[in-house]
Order: C-alpha cells, then sequence, then structure tokens
C-alpha cells in the first residue's frame, strides 16, 4: 500500500488527464460548428491569466467554488450528501450584510470583519444543522431537506431583503450599503477586480478542515461513519453527533461565501447574487472525488470555465454563452468518467 | 497498475504541455471597422420576447440601417457585467451599451475607469458624464393599458399579475391600478406575485395557475408583467376566453384575439436612436426619460388586436394621454411613494 499523498496525487493526475480528454472532445465540437480549436484555447487562456484583472476575476469565480465544494465534501465523508450549500451561502450573504446593518457604528475594520464573518459562519452553520438534525432525530434524508431548505432560504432572504434592511435610496432588491469598515480590500495587482487576502485565508481554511479531518478523533469518527455506518456504531461512534457537526461547518463554510460576495464585492446583499455556487460546488466536490484538498484545484478549474463562458461569447463568432456550457459540461464528465478512462485503456492494452 | 500510471502520467502531460504552448503561441489581430457598438444582455439573453429581445432588435436595425460593426454578448452570471463591458472598453469599441438596471454598478466602476469611453444604460440611472442613461415610465404606460383594461370590463374586477416582487413591478402594478380607477372609481384591481427569486420571470405554469385562479374569481382583463412567465398568462386567457395584456415588446401576436393590448417599453426605439444620434455626432449623455410623451412606453395597436380596441377607446386613451403629457393627470409613481416613506 503506497502513501495516501501519492494515491492523491496519482488521482489528481487522473482528473488532469480527464479534463484534457473532455476539452479535446470540446475542442472537436467547436471545430465542427467552424470555430479554431487553436482559437479557443487562447481565448480561455488569456481570459483565465491574460491580465491581473482577468486573474482576479478567475479567483473572484473559485473564492466561493472553494466554499460550496468544501460544503458538500465535508459530510459526503460522513456519508451525507449537501444538496442545501446554495441555501446556505444565500442564508449567510444575508447575515453578513445584516451584520454590517447591526454594527454600522463599528469603526475597527478587524472587529467588523470578525463580526461580519462570524455572522455568516453562525448563520449558515445553523442553516446546515437543521436538515443534520432532522436526519439524527427522525432519519429525514437530507437530499430532501436540504433541497427544501434551499427554496426556503430564497424566500426568507427576499422578504428580509425587501421588508427589513432594504435599501431605501436604491429601486432593486438590495440592502442598505456596509460601511467602510466592513469592506475588504481587493489587490491593486488585480487592477479592480474584486478579491484580495480573501483567497489566502479560504486555501488555508480548506488546508485546517483537511487536518482536522486526519488528524482529529472528530475526523475519524465521520470517516467510520461514511465508510460503514453500522461498524462505525458498533465501535461507539454516534451518528447524530457526526452528522450535526459535520452539517454545521459545512453550512458555516458555505455562509462564508457572505465574505467573498457581501464584504469584498458588493458591499451589500443583493437577491439572486449567486451563479449556482452552491449547485456547482457539488460538481466541485464529485470532480475532487471528495478530497478536501482536491476542492482547491478542482474549484480553481471551474472559475476558469466560468469565467471563460463569458468570454468565449464576447471573443468568437461562432461559439455562444450556451455553447461554452456544452464545454464546461464534457470536460466535468471527461474528469468524472475516469472508470470509463480506466476501461478504455485496458481495452487498449489488450489488443496489444 | 503501474503501467496506467505511467501512462496517465504521460498523458496529463503531454495534454498540459499541448494547452500551455497553444496559449503562448496564438495572439489575434485587431480587426477594423468604421463604427462599433457592444452590447451586453442580462442573464435571461436575446431570445426573451420581452426586454432584452427588444435591445438586440434595436441593435440589428441599426446595424442594418446605419451600417455599423455589433457584437452582442450574454452575461453568464450578474457578477460577469463589468469584466464584459471592461472587455470591450478595452478592445475600444466606440458606444458600449448595457441593458438592465443589474449592469449599474458595473457602468458606474466602468465609466470611472475608462472616462472617454461612451455608454448607454437602459433602466437605471448612472449619473456618470460619460453615460447616456434611459430610463422608462413604466407607471404612465401601465396607466393607459389599465385605461383600456377598465374600459373591457363589465364587472369592474381586473387583474395584475408580477413576476419578482421588486419595486420596478409595483411602479407597473401602481400606474394600472390608478388608470383603471381612472375610468372606473368602484373597481377592483387584484395584484398577484410569482415570486422572490429570478425563477419568477421563467414560471409560466405557475403563472398559468395564478391567471386561472384570477379569471375564475370573475376577473375579466389580467395585466402581466413577469418576462417569460406571461405566456403562462396568455395561455389561461385563451383556455378561459378571457383577456390579457402583455408587456415591454409587443406580444399581441402570442395569442392574437386575447391579449387585449401589450405595454411596450420601447427599448428597441431607445438603443436605435441612440446609436443614430452617435452616429450623426449628437450623442447627448446623461439622464433621459422615455414616458408616454416621447411614446417610450406605449400600448400597441396591430392587426392581431384591432378588432379588440375600438376607435372610441383609442379617443380616451390619446385624451389621457395629453392630460398626462399637460401636468393634469399625476400618474402616481411607486418610486417616488417609497422614497417618502
Amino acid at each position: 500500500m503506497k502513501s495516501t499523498w501519492y494515491a492523491s496525487f496519482r488521482s489528481f493526475l487522473r482528473a488532469v488527464a480527464g479534463a484534457a480528454l473532455g476539452l479535446s472532445l470540446g475542442l472537436l465540437i467547436c471545430k465542427l460548428v467552424g470555430e479554431s480549436p487553436l482559437k479557443v484555447l487562447h481565448v480561455l487562456y488569456q481570459s483565465s491569466f491574460g491580465s491581473g484583472y482577468d486573474f482576479g476575476m478567475t479567483l473572484f469565480y473559485t473564492a466561493p467554488l472553494i466554499l460550496t465544494g468544501l460544503a458538500v465534501a465535508i459530510p459526503l465523508k460522513g456519508g451525507l450528501f449537501n444538496i442545501g450549500a446554495e441555501g446556505q451561502l444565500t442564508v449567510g450573504a444575508l447575515a453578513a450584510a445584516w451584520a454590517g446593518v447591526i454594527g454600522a457604528s463599528i469603526q475597527s475594520p478587524v472587529i467588523a470583519v470578525v463580526f461580519a464573518t462570524s455572522s455568516a459562519f453562525l448563520a449558515g452553520g445553523l442553516w446546515g444543522l437543521l436538515p443534520g438534525f432532522l436526519k439524527a432525530r427522525q432519519g429525514s434524508h437530507e437530499v430532501i431537506t436540504t433541497i427544501m431548505l434551499n427554496f426556503i432560504a430564497a424566500g426568507v432572504t427576499a422578504y428580509f431583503t425587501l421588508y427589513s434592511i432594504k435599501d431605501p435610496v436604491s429601486a432593486q432588491a438590495e440592502t442598505i450599503p456596509l460601511p467602510e469598515a466592513f469592506h475588504l480590500k481587493p489587490f491593486a495587482a488585480f487592477n479592480g477586480a474584486p478579491m484580495g487576502g480573501l483567497i489566502f485565508f479560504l486555501i488555508l481554511l480548506a488546508v485546517g478542515i483537511h487536518y482536522a479531518l486526519w488528524k482529529s478523533s472528530w475526523g475519524y469518527s465521520l470517516k467510520a461513519l461514511g465508510e460503514n455506518e453500522t461498524a462505525a456504531e458498533t465501535y461507539g461512534i454516534s451518528r447524530g453527533r457526526s452528522w450535526m457537526s459535520s452539517m454545521f461547518l459545512a453550512g458555516g463554510v458555505a455562509g462564508l461565501v457572505g465574505l467573498v460576495e457581501v464584504l469584498g464585492n458588493s458591499h451589500r446583499f443583493k437577491i439572486g447574487f449567486s451563479a449556482d455556487y452552491g449547485f456547482v460546488g457539488i460538481a466541485v466536490a464529485l470532480v475532487a472525488r471528495g478530497n478536501i484538498l482536491g476542492v482547491l484545484p478542482s474549484a480553481f478549474l471551474f472559475g476558469i470555465l466560468q469565467k471563460g463562458s463569458a468570454s468565449l461569447d464576447l471573443e468568437t463568432d461562432k461559439i455562444t454563452r450556451d455553447l461554452s456550457y456544452l464545454i464546461q459540461g464534457l470536460i466535468i464528465l471527461g474528469v468524472s468518467a475516469e472508470d470509463l478512462w480506466g476501461w478504455i485503456w485496458q481495452l487498449v492494452r489488450r489488443k496489444k | 497498475m503501474d503501467m496506467k500510471n505511467t501512462r496517465c502520467w504521460r498523458i496529463g502531460v503531454a495534454a498540459w504541455v499541448i494547452i500551455a504552448g497553444a496559449g503562448v503561441a496564438l495572439f489575434s489581430g485587431a480587426e477594423a471597422a468604421d463604427l462599433r457598438v457592444g452590447l451586453v444582455l442580462e442573464r435571461s439573453g436575446k431570445d426573451d420576447k420581452s426586454f432584452n429581445a427588444s435591445a438586440y432588435q434595436g441593435l440589428k436595425r441599426a446595424e442594418k440601417e446605419l451600417g455599423l460593426t455589433t457584437k452582442t454578448v450574454e452575461a453568464p452570471d450578474n457578477s460577469a457585467y463589468e469584466s464584459l463591458q471592461r472587455a470591450f472598453a478595452e478592445k475600444k469599441f466606440d458606444l458600449i451599451i448595457a441593458v438592465g438596471f443589474h449592469q449599474l454598478e458595473a457602468v458606474k466602476n466602468n465609466a470611472a475607469r475608462f472616462p472617454n469611453q461612451k455608454f448607454l444604460l437602459i433602466d437605471e440611472d448612472a449619473k456618470a458624464p460619460n453615460v447616456r442613461s434611459v430610463m422608462f415610465e413604466e407607471h404612465e404606460g401601465s396607466y393607459l393599458v389599465g385605461a383600456l383594461a377598465a374600459l373591457h370590463t363589465k364587472s369592474g374586477k381586473v387583474g395584475f399579475i408580477g413576476g419578482m416582487d421588486v419595486p420596478l413591478i409595483r411602479r407597473f402594478e401602481m400606474g394600472f391600478a390608478a388608470g383603471v380607477k381612472k375610468i372606473n372609481p368602484k373597481a377592483e384591481v387584484t395584484a398577484n406575485y410569482l415570486g422572490v427569486t429570478g425563477d419568477a420571470w421563467n414560471n409560466p405554469p405557475k403563472a398559468k395557475e395564478l391567471a386561472l385562479d384570477q379569471y375564475n374569481r370573475g376577473i375579466e382583463v389580467i395585466f402581466v408583467a413577469a418576462g417569460n412567465s406571461g405566456l403562462g398568462v396568455f395561455d389561461a386567457a385563451a383556455e378561459k376566453n378571457k383577456l390579457a395584456i402583455g408587456v415591454d415588446s409587443n406580444q399581441d401576436w402570442i395569442k392574437p384575439g386575447y391579449i387585449l393590448t401589450s405595454m411596450m417599453k420601447r427599448v428597441d426605439e431607445a438603443v436605435f436612436d441612440s446609436i443614430r444620434m452617435f452616429k450623426e455626432g449628437k450623442f447627448e449623455t446623461g439622464l433621459v426619460r422615455y414616458g408616454v410623451k416621447s411614446k417610450g412606453v406605449d400600448y400597441s395597436v396591430d392587426e392581431h388586436n384591432a378588432k379588440l380596441v375600438a376607435e372610441s377607446d383609442k379617443k380616451q386613451l390619446e385624451a389621457l394621454r395629453a392630460q398626462i403629457i399637460s401636468g393634469q393627470i399625476k400618474v402616481p409613481d411607486y418610486y417616488l411613494v417609497q422614497k417618502k416613506k
């Protein structure tokens, strides 16, 4: 048995190979509709690395996906499928904006950011805890409850946005803007893209959760539960506690999307701000195969594709937004169809 | 196993060498053209049969009649507006058109970043020296179709179905209700909204259910301001043999005979006019309001609803239009009412 590090690395390489194969399929389709594959590659490259601004925007799309990817990957370790990251991030983002309304008199940026961060984490966490609790107590299936809570979150946050803390000056459905102390400063090198030191915090967060899962008894219990529920219970691991804590953590992490969007970007909560981050997070976690650290490169890949979809529409004549979604889909398929590639290779080897 | 690993290794490395190489090797050449106009549409895109579609038609008409180079992009999410506008600015497009109130922040930021770049913003006021902002007086147009609705009901029961519950749609409702009451002070206006999320613009089945419910309660005419969801209301009108009123584009053709009229927001006219002015060197920045006076908002009459709208109806509506223009009638504006609160 080789070390787990080696196994992860090998799995990462396979994912890269899968992405490349998926991308080649996508490029073939581009060729068929009459667009040069080289041009498409060039556009994707320029759109993510072409300038400080482009790179910053790519990271801006990556950041929420790291969080929602983690929010799906953490409960997955304990065998729970969290479809509710969208609702959790919405509630968290509203809480961050609300913290700014309540703490309007806070002058110190440190206190302001800590206050908003804990509000977002707590709100998202409680929203995640609810399905965890229902699962532990009643055995309610978490897929159903988390999906339903997404709709409830949309309704509840919209209500508070429109009737409690609505910006009276604006004709749009958005909350009162945050005071200066709550703003996260972007890097000047990103030349206007709303992303700063937060990205390092998110990477540290992922690393921290990875270690917590591998080095703590909490992580051990959760993973044991995910591997074999009955065996874990026989050894005295509490299902309820593990599930509830993992869902609380997942919800809290999803809620931190509020930092990226509310504190870092628009400085207020806007209804419908999320580019389906919660749902793309599922794909991010699955492409990472549930590996906590794998969520980082996986989220980056999706960030590149999200940024690139608009650029392809802009820079090419034939590729519309919808066709670039198709290319995205093929890349996801390429990465996730690991077994298929293995099977094809076996066929090739047998022929030889 | 090992054999497979080395293969995976090789594929991975080879693929990324190709990708990186292609990225480095290629540079796109700039194209030359006279007047270049870039259009940034909202998420719902150019096929929404309504607001964005109207802007797109305006651009296409300008392309044909004025001879210019155009490029249209549809934003994949609400965070993409700024980078799309910026890409147009960096490519030195002459005019950048941003459609929809969601793009306000992005236009403000880009207008400050590119002070020599000219922008056209539809549906919001950017208050920047290089931006022409076009806003529509939706309440005035809604007032006229409200009056028409009241002229076509015997029971005095009319309905309103809004998409997402946002101030903009409340503005439609308030103007509509005032128009109804002008003709029939005893009339009863029932308003329903489809929801509080973006899905509300795209949910024809739910809109149909709401419309059937309203028709079953004796309502004779429904004004719907709900984007794509409006199609469900038109279905319900045809099923119940009642009347509906469309919105944004002229939608009379969708169910001829069941759509009394459409409250048109002439986004296409605003886009076309602005481009024409730009071409003639008469482009003026600042806020421009399109109301019933300039027919920027208007009720539609064409071959599909000519049998429904009588000459006497038209006379009454034109009289109301004149009174709005002269200031005799003050149509209540939700934006102002809300600000006073």
